[in-house]
């Protein structure tokens, strides 16, 4: 093989590569990408039933329910408007009332069945899209640090 | 006192830092060698205050000195003396503090053990080295400095966050570190090299015990978070492609594609201007990880508290340093002249295919992770979105089998030109090997994922190719077997780490596979007594009952698990709340077996005295952390092989002079 024809070799192999890995990518991007939604943006009807999306928020006070055996029913607040929650499983340890929580589910209903509710390490981190859904709402109380 | 002195010695460390940016540099460039040495005296200087800096702060974590803030928000008197070590680096201020320490630990070692380097080499990549921590002594000292006091001193501190209180996260971020900043030898080569404009054989041999090192405490990092993923927060599972995790994830690939290419330019003298901008590449990712997780501006389930001014500093850092060196590499990199030709099919072009797919991987990986930040951007703050693992699998796990295949394949082939039918001939073993493998996977599960098949396949595929590759050197069945033994202890420690660390990769690809194809899971309330099933085995709940801690109340489980009627073991899964952050943690029970880990965790409890409770079956988990054990000992060997250290590598036709053993 000459000098050029490798060369030629090597890079059509990488862009074949490339292609490839941007084929990929955008076939899984499409299929794969989740929405963040506020409980103000359910509220407006933004979202449609059996879409799967990301419902953030604060834990309502004295919404938390656990009678019904491993499944937890609680409500997420923007203050001004806030979504029935569902979940069964374990909380994330950091799950408390009053603090921002990301849940990833569908809508059933009108009632968010969550099938993950996301942990976080640090009882002071706030998911910044909550602080943003916050700010929205105008209900962010400044940066407490 | 005490901490003003480890506070006025990081000052110190930094001014010395600033003296080491500039001098050697010049010296270099003047072929002044008393100039040029300086580089090493200051090294070792740096490396010192530092480590006195350091020293200071764990003095007040140890002394629990509540007159400190940085003491008093993560630690406590009553918190186990590990804890109160592993503090000192359990939170912002005290980890950018060891980043520099394990900065200055690689400038020490390089002015200590490089004796064999070029003077002019060594000052540069000394030089380019003091200019990093320049930057990040700059960061520390503006934005977070450790040694901050507090009056009036606090009675007692606020706690470690208790999901740090562990054995294997007290030892995570030091080896993540020694891996992140261990790129930074490379990047300093590379860009020593980019100045000098010569990449030679000689070169890539002083560019890849670094890289060794710090692939090899790079993968040692990864590994021990994803256990204490595993074992700590209770969800059964080791790897979420959280944006914190893609940031440690990403330099590992592009180091992965450096280590090979290292290889290319040291045995054939090509693809050297790659292998610079693999170098540059690998650290600036190791920055981007950094910036990543210290910024916070991505929703990570591994967040800690963050702060965005921090951020911008390490952005601004990240892109003078990328930009500057990409700039340089763009100038200079067209008289990195390749001399070694060769074909498509050879070793060099399967090297070269590792570090395409390595890279794609990379930017893959970094595509998902920032594309959030792009669309908000985009979209003006009104979109967000989340990029989770179903994009990432759908992508990353297409892009790594073809790699697999090769990596059994790559070792096989000669330098320069190769056959690959030969080469598939010696592999018939391994192919119907794994096609059976494969086809008794996929007896064995009941039609789901077929993933699961390509996976098994694939890892028995990889670890009867590398065994076939040893037993081709060894000449096994072919010569003697007495004579293949020998042969087989004196292979050299290079070829026995390559071995190593690919089968280390195919047991964790089995590892993940089993994991990600098999896992069971079932959630239910249980009272004391009741049993429930998964994957044969029977866990009976026995109640539980509270414990006190150190630090912490308990409530400890436990299940007693048998099968078909045969004890097996007992799992004492905890809930802990620590006193006083009142925070809860998941200690979930666990059984290792070959086959898979019994996983049991427990929830709250309910008022008519059941606990909801999780159990899992997780298959082949133990084989990713035997895997990653075997790459982490595979780069160990690999590190000590002889040619590293006798016979000490010289240029070939060398302008500069060689130094008789400096300091």
């Amino acid at each position: 093989m000459k000098r050029k024809h490798k060369r030629l070799t090597f890079v059509g192999v990488a862009l074949v590569l490339l292609a490839g890995a941007a084929a990929l990518v955008l076939s899984a991007f499409e299929e794969n990408i989740v929405f963040f939604m506020s409980p103000t943006d359910i509220a407006a009807n933004k979202v449609s039933e059996n879409q799967r999306f990301r419902l953030g928020g604060l834990v309502e006070e004295g919404s938390v329910d656990r009678s019904g055996g491993e499944t937890v029913t609680f409500k997420v607040t923007d203050i001004t408007n806030s979504v029935a929650v569902t979940y069964t499983g374990i909380l994330p340890d950091l799950f408390r009332e009053a603090q921002g929580v990301v849940a990833e589910g569908r809508l059933k209903n009108g009632v968010f069945v969550a099938d993950e509710v996301l942990a976080k390490h640090d009882e002071t981190y706030m998911p910044p899209e909550v602080a943003d859904a916050l700010k929205k709402s105008g209900q962010w109380h400044g940066d407490e640090k | 006192m005490i901490a003003e002195l480890g506070h006025f010695a990081l000052v110190l460390a930094m001014m010395v830092a600033i003296a080491q940016s500039i001098v050697p540099m010049i010296g270099a460039y003047q072929n002044n060698i008393p100039w040029m040495r300086f580089g090493n005296h200051s090294a070792m200087g740096q490396f010192l205050l530092v480590a006195i800096s350091f020293g200071c702060l764990m003095h007040a974590y140890v002394t629990s000195d509540f007159s400190v803030l940085n003491v008093v928000q993560n630690s406590h008197s009553a918190k186990p003396m590990l804890y109160k070590i592993s503090g000192v680096w359990g939170n912002h201020e005290g980890s950018m503090l060891l980043w520099v320490l394990i900065l200055a630990i690689f400038g020490a070692a390089v002015a200590a053990f490089g004796q064999y380097l070029p003077p002019a080499l060594k000052a540069r990549a000394l030089s380019v080295q003091a200019m990093i921590a320049v930057g990040f002594y700059l960061f520390i000292i503006l934005t977070s400095n450790p040694f901050e006091r507090v009056f009036p001193p606090a009675v007692d501190g606020q706690d470690l966050n208790p999901l740090l209180q562990d054995p294997g996260l007290a030892i995570h971020p030091p080896m993540l570190y020694l891996g992140y900043v261990g790129f930074s030898m490379a990047f300093s080569f590379a860009i020593a090299a980019l100045i000098e404009g010569r990449v030679d054989a000689a070169w890539a041999r002083w560019v890849r015990p670094w890289t060794l090192a710090a692939w090899g405490f790079l993968t040692g990092g990864i590994a021990l978070g994803s256990w204490w993923a595993y074992y700590e927060l209770g969800w059964g599972g080791f790897w979420f492609w959280d944006p914190v995790e893609n940031a440690s994830f990403m330099p590992w690939l592009i180091g992965t594609a450096l280590l090979h290419s290292c290889i290319v330019v040291e045995k054939r003298d090509t693809m050297k201007a790659w292998t610079v901008f693999l170098a540059i590449l690998a650290f600036s990712f190791s920055l981007l990880g950094t910036f990543l997780v210290r910024s916070g501006v991505l929703t990570s389930v591994h967040a800690f508290a963050t702060d965005p001014e921090r951020g911008v500093f390490i952005l601004i850092l990240l892109l003078i340093v990328v930009g500057g060196s990409l700039a340089l590499y763009a100038w200079r990199a067209p008289q990195l002249r390749s001399t070694g030709l060769f074909q498509p099919i050879s070793r060099e072009g399967a090297l070269l295919l590792n570090n395409l797919l390595m890279g794609t991987a990379a930017g893959v990986v970094l595509l998902g992770t920032l594309y959030p930040l792009f669309i908000d951007a985009i979209s003006d703050g009104q979109d967000k979105i989340s990029v989770g693992p179903p994009f990432f699998n759908a992508v990353f796990i297409p892009l790594m089998t073809p790699m697999i295949v090769a990596m059994a394949i790559g070792p096989l082939l000669p330098w320069k030109r190769g056959d690959l039918g030969k080469a598939l001939k010696t592999l018939w073993l391994s192919f119907a090997l794994a096609i059976l493998c494969g086809l008794a996977t996929w007896t064995l599960q009941s039609g789901q994922s077929p993933w699961g098949i390509v996976g098994v396949a694939i890892a028995s595929w990889l670890i009867i190719g590398t065994l076939t590759e040893v037993a081709g050197r060894i000449r096994l069945f072919k010569i003697p077997v007495g004579d293949s033994v020998r042969r087989f202890i004196n292979l050299p420690r290079a070829s026995w780490g390559m071995t190593l660390a690919h089968l280390g990769l195919a047991m964790t690809v089995a590892g993940v596979t089993g994991a990600g194809a098999w896992t069971v899971e079932r959630v239910q309330s249980m009272a004391p007594g009741d049993t429930v099933q998964v994957s044969g085995y029977d866990f009976r709940f026995d109640g539980a009952e509270q414990k006190q801690g150190p630090n912490y109340l308990a409530t400890e489980g436990k299940f007693t698990v048998t099968k078909n009627g045969n004890f097996v073991t007992v799992l004492y899964p905890e809930k802990r709340t620590y006193t006083v952050r009142q925070m809860a943690t998941t200690e979930a029970g666990i059984h290792t077996l070959i086959s898979g880990d019994l996983y049991g965790v427990i929830g709250d409890s309910k008022s008519d005295g059941s606990y909801v409770t999780r159990i899992y079956f997780n298959p082949l988990v133990v084989w990713m952390w035997i895997g990653a054990i075997s790459m982490m000992i595979g780069s160990g060997l690999s590190l000590s092989d002889r040619r590293y250290r006798v016979g000490a590598p010289t240029r070939t036709s060398s302008s500069t002079q060689q130094p008789q053993a400096a300091e």
